[in-house]
């Protein structure tokens, strides 16, 4: 079955895609969508446009849909992603990297629905713990781009997602509740390598913006 | 120990609706064993003593073309949670037919009953296109418009619409140590 990847360069959709791969699916394409509005639910995420530089690392084309991420519209926009998906790369399904958010899983499988074609959605309900220990296993290589809660600061960001990653994150989860994966919105991440990609990217951070515990890094490809 | 069904055409749904399931059972440290619909034996049957039909995908009804592959329904005396397609497999072995409703996403739904442990007004997660009317052996345990929980009066079948891996993870506990 051909599948389509709803990709943010991220861990979970990168992962997602991963795992599609592992259990014989082609993947057709990825497609990336490029919100304006840097409160989406949706879609923002830093330095998403670098996605096709991740894309040209796996060899699979990519279709990078601009949206103002103004609610609903956004969906609109998704929906006319996946519209173009089904018709230049004949895909049946869509992959997504939804672990635990009802907002964005529900709202993708409605489109899916309406589409016609398969959603699939390979960590969902997956403990954040055992995802974070299952990308070190798999020698995922990610670095921190973005942090949006308390008590996060400028310090973490370019940090690598590792076993001493772990163990910090796991105390703040005991003393702040804080999502191990970041499922509640309080880190994004930006995979450099994984299995999929024929070589390794190598970044360095280009702007950097944000105050208290909110701060994010736009990144470049050296 | 529970026999834990797969009902998935697809490998990949595998872990959207069989492994969450799977997660719960193991962290409350409950046996289990996962077959496929397609490989259940009576050595499986047998050495199980309750069963879960796990659901799956809102395009998925290949288990509907195979329903002879579930004629051990019929006999088997064990404790059985339906999900979702499994709900729909259960219907249609009691001569139910099935409706067209689209449900995606969170609703209230209001158990005026105790439904393994579900009372009240809750919140639960629902992807369908499908529902079941049920005839009058089963129970319905929600006031609902369209039939989200029920139980067969004399055997111990329960089935839901919902998804009870997603948020309501007690209930699958609670018909686990039930």
């Amino acid at each position: 079955m051909k599948l389509g990847v709803l990709f943010s360069g991220g861990k979970d959709s990168t992962f997602a895609a991963y795992l599609a791969k592992k259990e014989g699916y082609q993947i057709s394409c990825l497609i990336s969508l490029i919100s304006d509005n840097k409160e989406s639910f949706m879609f923002h995420t830093p330095s998403i446009d670098k996605t096709k530089n991740q894309a040209k690392v796996m060899g699979i084309p990519i279709i990078m849909q601009q949206t103002t991420g103004k609610k609903e519209f956004e969906l609109s926009d998704l929906k006319k992603a996946i519209k173009k998906a089904i018709k230049k790369h004949k895909i049946e399904g869509i992959v997504t990297g939804a672990v635990e958010s009802i907002y964005q899983a529900s709202r993708i499988q409605k489109i899916c629905n309406e589409l016609n074609i398969e959603c699939f959605n390979p960590l969902w309900q997956k403990d954040q713990f055992e995802l974070l220990e299952e990308l070190i296993k798999n020698r995922f290589k990610i670095i921190i781009t973005g942090v949006f809660a308390y008590p996060f600061n400028k310090s973490w960001l370019g940090k690598k997602i590792d076993e001493n990653f772990i163990k910090e994150i796991r105390k703040l989860n005991e003393k702040y509740k804080i999502n191990p994966a970041g499922e509640g919105g309080e880190f994004e991440s930006f995979v450099t390598w994984c299995p999929l990609f024929k070589k390794e990217l190598k970044t360095k951070p280009m702007e950097i913006n944000g105050s208290g515990n909110s701060w994010t890094m736009e990144i470049e490809i050296k | 120990m529970i026999l834990l069904i797969n009902l998935c055409k697809e490998k990949l749904h595998y872990y959207e609706f069989v492994k969450p399931v799977e997660d719960i059972l193991k962290k409350n440290k409950i046996n289990f064993f996962t077959k496929h619909y397609k490989q259940i034996n009576e050595n499986d049957l047998d050495k199980c003593n309750k069963a879960i039909i796990c659901g799956t995908s809102l395009k998925d009804f290949e288990y509907l073309k195979n329903l002879e592959k579930f004629n051990w329904i019929k006999n088997f005396d064990k404790p059985l949670l339906a999900i979702c397609g499994g709900m729909q497999i259960i219907g249609r072995f009691w001569g139910s037919r099935m409706r067209d409703k689209v449900e995606i996403g969170f609703y209230k739904e209001n158990f005026q009953q105790n439904f393994l442990g579900m009372i009240g007004e809750k919140e639960v997660y629902h992807l369908h296109n499908q529902y079941t009317i049920f005839p009058r052996d089963f129970t319905e345990f929600t006031k609902s418009e369209i039939p989200q929980a029920v139980k067969h009066k004399t055997k111990e079948i329960y089935c839901v619409l919902f998804h009870p891996e997603v948020r309501n993870k007690e209930m699958i506990i609670s018909f686990a140590n039930n």
